[in-house]
């Protein structure tokens, strides 16, 4: 616990709008907190509102960085909102809700509705030959180092960032992103999901898919788990134009 | 006025929730869930270290089966537990956790040949056998005999979660995102679906169901410090409640997690000590082998919470502005393990604390962590006293936990719960007595009852605020009704918790008067809900004279099975009262399958059960014939305490193992 210093007093500007109030327009309003030792943005909002403004909206479910809920611009870049300690930024603080998802209220968004449709799209789930599999006996062995592998990119937590960030995205709308791409990726290095290499050109072998990248890979920078979006992004291009080629 | 019918209801999106809406579309049944958000956002996600199945795959777990499990958590629940109900559970676990691999969850598998671990702070090498080479393997956990916590890295839960949900898409699920039950319909003894109010936009829709289940976590967030997700506040259980008709069981029973980090009560995992990390007071001193020689660090977590509060007492703790603490040291795992095997505590070291765990000790203290209370139900998962209303999870007693729950048995629970409800459930859906049977005119009252709360919470004068009823609720939990207990604060926690009720009759939402999405409306609605359960809680824990599992009363520090080997069930029969009814459900001794007995911590205190001595020598008797015969320990079982016929027909078969059944 670090030495007793006079705290800081944080300007937080909050991008607002409630798009239920039709008075309402978008616009910045300002709260001032003091700072305290460890304080996080999940400590400051729920202080802005316990104190100055119990209406401001904004969504927190793990506060421990694990959920993904809590995605929003921090000074204009895509972040975790519960992990990011005040005593890393400036004193003036701007925060503003994930673009390009629908938004709730101030920095409450819906992005439930986009990754929903996203999985349903992709068909994020194991595709198994066998229809009915018989649990009480020994369960399918895997390589050791191959399941590490694949929690590697299961560790994704659908919190929007790279879409945020994503420059693709920006123009074309119905590019499925880094998050897509990866979630791909992780099936396509399944062994238990039998979809062929032909069946995955057909899911993202266009420029909606891995094709529309335009490789600026903000995905990568701005990732808050740290996945190797780029390296897999570039694994995916290589594998669909084998494919491509192939047939 | 939108009226929504549906088969099979169910209030929450976590891992025990979406298992049932899977089970019941294999059946045919139409399913819709209701969340608070986006499934893959649930406290399931942020389950670390495992989940238990006595898989016996890896070394340190050979010779682990069903019945090593049964006792364990029999044991853990210091014999609170339901045994008929612990045995359905461990025979299924192993079956939950093949199922979910088959579904994508990339559990962690055994290597075969030599590796090294810390076990007990000393470096000893494992040699995995070559035909365990890509089973599922398991780590060590507290109160277990055997490593059985299988694990992916320390994001199991996510994992879980994460392939949980998408098997949801695959079978179509309807998932109706943020739309919050705010009542359940009930008419003539059966409970017909929910009152939902959408967080979006403040729209108020009816769900008419012929089955209701409520999957919706448990309640740590009445108190102030909580390594639960902010969503996890009881209103499941105040749900139940305010039917005036369901009960609640054990609400008492409140699990502390030995290591969640210092101040903001984050977890880190239980993996941390099985790994072989170790706890260090103020002077950098292990001070668990003095207290528990046996288990050390690994005792069960109500153990070890408890031994580190008194260390704390006697002044050994480390004092911190947020008061005092002791130390986490995973330091001698070594980087690399910490890297592979423990990288979302590293991570929240790094976020939260600002420290990297492989070099420096990571501050610790006890905090609520688990509800082992809550809906009482049947082993069918449906309530006791309310036709139609479920529930499992950690929302449910069915009761697999008693007074205590080990690592581990959480999110295996959420899975083999929803497995097996979601059984019953198609079994009542496909008879017909499902059919429904109630009046539109009961549906439009119950919409018209929830909208008129509601315009009142928001049109009130000179009322009461929310945010001072919610902290002091949550202050008077943690300080009154924490690890150690004892009457005089208990009897004051009842009495301010029953004043703080009678205040929030008078809640009025301040400023913010928006009928759509407004944080302060659900802060208030929630807060009337939460200070009811927060009332079985503190209630159950006065009249409770004993000490059992998480339960310790310093007044009464034995365990009392004569007066007290009971439940205790609450609930709210009539609206205007002021504090929940109390009656209590006895524990049979003369069925059990494992009598009461010493669970091995500290000193033997217990006060027996009259008829625990007859048991157990029947018990013993008839193991010794059995076993004189030749029976097998199925054989032996089915004797002392027969479950199966319990169990949906699918999941009766026995489970195979290596060197076992095959």
């Amino acid at each position: 616990m670090s030495e007793e210093k006079s705290p800081r007093t944080l300007k937080i500007d909050v991008l607002r709008y409630d798009p239920n109030d039709k008075n309402d327009f978008p616009h910045i309003e300002r709260f001032e907190v003091l700072e305290a030792d460890g304080m996080t943005l999940y400590i400051v909002l729920n202080e802005i509102r316990e104190h100055l403004d119990n209406s401001l909206m904004f969504d927190f479910v793990c506060r421990a960085g694990i959920c993904g809920s809590c995605s929003m611009l921090v000074n204009g870049r895509p972040t975790l909102a519960c992990s990011t300690l005040t005593s890393k930024l400036d004193a003036h603080i701007t925060l503003a809700p994930l673009p390009l998802f629908k938004l709730i209220k101030d920095l409450s968004i819906y992005t439930g509705e986009w990754m929903r449709y996203l999985n349903e799209h992709l068909e994020t789930w194991i595709h198994a030959k066998e229809e009915v599999l018989n649990f009480d006996k020994l369960e399918e062995r895997m390589d050791p180092a191959l399941a590490d592998e694949i929690y590697e990119l299961d560790r994704c937590v659908e919190c929007g960032c790279c879409v945020a960030g994503c420059g693709t995205i920006q123009m074309k709308p119905s590019f499925v992103g880094a998050v897509g791409l990866n979630k791909v990726a992780r099936y396509h290095l399944d062994p238990r999901d039998k979809r062929s290499d032909e069946e995955y050109y057909e899911l993202i072998g266009d420029e909606n898919g891995v094709f529309g990248c335009m490789t600026l890979l903000g995905c990568e920078d701005v990732c808050p788990k740290d996945l190797p979006l780029q390296s897999k992004i570039a694994y995916l291009r290589r594998m669909m134009m084998k494919t491509a080629l192939k047939n | 006025m939108k009226i929504i019918y549906t088969d099979v209801l169910i209030i929450g999106g976590g891992l025990a929730g979406l298992r049932v809406a899977t089970g019941v579309k294999e059946r045919g049944h139409d399913a819709i869930i209701l969340t608070l958000v986006p499934p893959k956002r649930s406290h399931s996600a942020a389950a670390q270290g495992g989940m238990q199945a006595s898989l016996a795959n890896s070394k340190m777990g050979e010779g682990d089966n069903e019945d090593v499990h049964f006792g364990d958590t029999i044991r853990g629940s210091d014999w609170g537990a339901d045994q008929e109900v612990a045995r359905m559970f461990v025979h299924c676990a192993p079956k939950a956790i093949r199922e979910l691999a088959a579904w994508g969850v990339p559990w962690s598998r055994v290597q075969k040949g030599d590796r090294t671990a810390i076990i007990n702070a000393q470096k000893v090498t494992i040699t995995e056998k070559e035909e365990a080479h890509g089973l599922i393997t398991a780590r060590d956990f507290g109160g277990t005999k055997k490593w059985r916590t299988c694990y992916t890295s320390d994001g199991t839960g996510h994992s879980m979660l994460y392939a949980m949900d998408n098997k949801a898409h695959e079978k179509e699920v309807e998932i109706h995102e943020r739309m919050e039950a705010i009542s359940l319909i009930t008419d003539n003894g059966r409970c017909y679906g929910t009152v939902a109010r959408n967080l979006m936009t403040g729209e108020l829709v009816a769900y008419v169901s012929k089955t209701t289940t409520v999957a919706t976590g448990g309640y740590g967030r009445i108190y102030s410090v909580s390594t639960n997700a902010i969503i996890c506040q009881g209103i499941g259980q105040a749900l139940a409640l305010e039917t005036g008709i369901a009960t609640l069981g054990n609400m008492e029973a409140i699990q502390f997690h030995p290591t969640a980090i210092v101040p903001v009560g984050i977890l880190t995992t239980e993996g941390c000590r099985g790994d072989g990390g170790l706890l260090l007071d103020k002077d950098g001193y292990r001070f668990m082998p003095d207290y528990e020689p046996d288990k050390k660090e690994l005792a069960s977590r109500d153990v070890v919470s408890r031994r580190m509060t008194e260390h704390i007492r006697k002044g050994k703790g480390v004092k911190s502005r947020y008061g005092d603490h002791l130390w986490l040291d995973i330091t001698n795992l070594g980087r690399e393990h910490i890297e592979k095997n423990l990288r979302e505590v590293k991570e929240i070291c790094e976020n939260f604390l600002g420290i990297d765990p492989a070099v420096s000790w990571i501050p610790v203290r006890p905090t609520q962590h688990y509800s082992m209370g809550g809906i009482r139900t049947k082993y069918t998962g449906e309530s006791q006293t309310l036709k139609g209303l479920y529930s499992c999870g950690e929302a449910a007693c069915w009761d697999l936990h008693g007074f205590n729950r080990l690592g581990g048995n959480s999110v295996s629970e959420t899975v083999v719960a929803g497995m097996l409800v979601a059984e019953y459930i198609s079994n009542f859906c496909d008879s017909p007595e499902s059919s429904m049977q109630i009046h539109s005119s009961k549906i439009e009252s119950a919409l018209k009852c929830e909208k008129n709360k509601l315009e009142a919470l928001l049109t009130k004068e000179n009322g009461e605020d929310t945010y001072v009823l919610r902290r002091r609720m949550e202050e008077i939990m943690m300080d009154k009704v924490g690890i150690f207990r004892n009457e005089k604060d208990l009897q004051e926690a009842v009495d301010e918790l029953e004043e703080l009720l009678k205040r929030s009759k008078n809640i009025e939402v301040f400023r913010s008067k928006s009928r759509a999405a407004n944080p302060a409306l659900v802060n208030a609605y929630r807060t009337q809900k939460m200070l009811k359960v927060a009332l079985t809680v503190a209630y159950g824990a006065l009249l409770r004279q004993e000490s059992r599992g998480a339960h310790s009363r310093e007044d009464f520090p034995a365990r009392d099975d004569e007066n007290w080997l009971k439940r205790t069930i609450t609930s709210w029969p009539d609206a205007n009262q002021t504090m929940p009814s109390v009656s209590y459900e006895e524990i049979p001794v003369a069925t059990m399958e494992l009598p009461p007995g010493f669970r091995g911590y500290g000193q033997d205190l217990t006060k027996h059960h009259h008829e625990t001595k007859m048991r157990l020598s029947t018990v013993e008797a008839v193991q010794k014939r059995l076993e004189e015969e030749g029976a097998s320990r199925f054989e032996i079982q089915n004797a002392l305490m027969p479950y199966l016929d319990k169990l949906p027909k699918k999941y009766r078969q026995i489970n195979e193992r290596l060197g076992e059944n095959i």
